[in-house]
């Protein structure tokens, strides 16, 4: 199967880094692939960055709950691939029974699992994520497609009584990939530390 | 007093101590998929106000969320069967890159007296699937044994960032009844 390229999009990296930049309180797991990087690209290797690689591909966002849980009074930003967040749409039904509201979901999707060749999701076949999470119960669940209304999904993902997921529908031109801490037991401890946690 | 009143005793008594366990180990969060031999525990921790219970869709969220509520400083526990544990193998690539703690009970379907053939698979593969994973994999079949078994898991687990499956077989859970 094979669907039409979808090089209009939004830029990742653009709506990423209007998430996080300079918001140095928000926790914030990265799925698989290229949205590890997105948050490299938004606030530097930020202690309070954890980026999944490889194993684990569709647990980002309950990693986010498990956080959020924890954590009730700091926002939690989960920024995941379409690919992976397929792979775990179980949780979010999970995710809606628990209703944290300090938890965000924002998917970057660009219709392709881009990591490996670019084949194409579910979506791009027309699954609607944002419409999944909406009927699982997500009290803010929203399609981002139109640059002028960044600045309002970003204040849903940060501000919004959650859990919130923005599907942004971003462009499938391929974007550089950045050196990347991939040493899990680093970011773990790096991660506790800043929290203060024991 | 029916058997079946018996077995509802017998399982309150080793169940609560078990509770008790979680709760002394500060165990805080609590995820779980159903199982019959998690039923009285699962109960107990739904009706603790210093626990968080999760019921999953899947076992495989399991690891992760647990991962997820230590990275923000809480302790957790994921209670599920023997079945469960298959669904998690992938995700336990994300508990060993990061050596995050991991315990887990998991009530042993297809062991001790099992009915029902289906069962027979994953519940001969629990004990080499937590030993292919590098944790710790203690087997309980007495009441009397259950609580203190839990107790030195979380201790080592949460002392030591490692791994352990707490196996309860059907020993002490009792094996499901079919009609035949």
């Amino acid at each position: 199967m094979t669907a039409k390229p979808k090089r209009s999009g939004l830029d990742r990296r653009e709506v990423v880094k209007r998430i996080l930049a300079g918001n140095d309180d928000v926790l914030a797991v990265g799925g698989l692939g290229n949205a590890g990087y997105d948050l490299v690209a938004a606030r530097g290797e930020h202690p309070l960055n954890f980026t999944i690689h490889g194993a684990g591909m569709g647990g980002a966002p309950v990693v986010g709950l498990g956080l959020a849980l924890a954590q009730p009074g700091r926002r939690v930003v989960v920024v995941l691939g379409d690919g992976d967040m397929l792979m775990g749409m179980g949780s979010l039904a999970t995710i809606a029974a628990q209703r944290p509201a300090n938890l965000a979901i924002v998917v970057m999707d660009n219709e392709r699992y881009q990591e490996t060749g670019a084949q194409a999701t579910a979506t791009g076949f027309g699954v609607d994520l944002a419409g999944i999470a909406a009927a699982a119960g997500f009290p803010v669940a929203l399609i981002l497609d139109d640059r002028a209304r960044i600045d309002d999904a970003v204040d849903k993902v940060l501000r919004a009584l959650g859990p919130v997921l923005v599907n942004v529908k971003i462009s499938d031109a391929p974007v550089p990939q950045l050196p990347k801490l991939r040493d899990g037991v680093l970011m773990k401890i790096r991660f506790r530390e800043k929290l203060a946690v024991e | 007093m029916s058997d079946g009143d018996k077995e509802v005793l017998g399982a309150r008594d080793w169940q609560s101590a078990v509770h008790q366990a979680l709760r002394e180990a500060d165990v805080t969060i609590v995820a779980y998929v159903p199982d019959g031999g998690h039923r009285r525990l699962i109960e107990l921790c739904n009706s603790d106000p210093s626990m968080r219970t999760v019921p999953l869709t899947n076992e495989a969220e399991g690891p992760c969320v647990l991962a997820g509520a230590w990275l923000g400083g809480r302790r957790g526990v994921l209670l599920m069967q023997s079945s469960g544990l298959g669904n998690c193998i992938n995700n336990f690539g994300l508990i060993k890159a990061g050596q995050f703690p991991f315990l887990t009970l998991i009530t042993v379907r297809g062991s001790w007296g099992e009915a029902n053939p289906w069962m027979l698979y994953m519940g001969r593969s629990t004990r080499p699937l937590l030993e292919l994973a590098d944790f710790h994999a203690y087997e309980v079949d007495a009441p009397e044994d259950a609580a203190p078994t839990v107790e030195a898991a979380a201790q080592m687990v949460f002392s030591c960032s490692s791994g352990a499956g707490v196996m309860l077989t059907q020993r002490l859970t009792g094996a499901k009844r079919f009609t035949s």
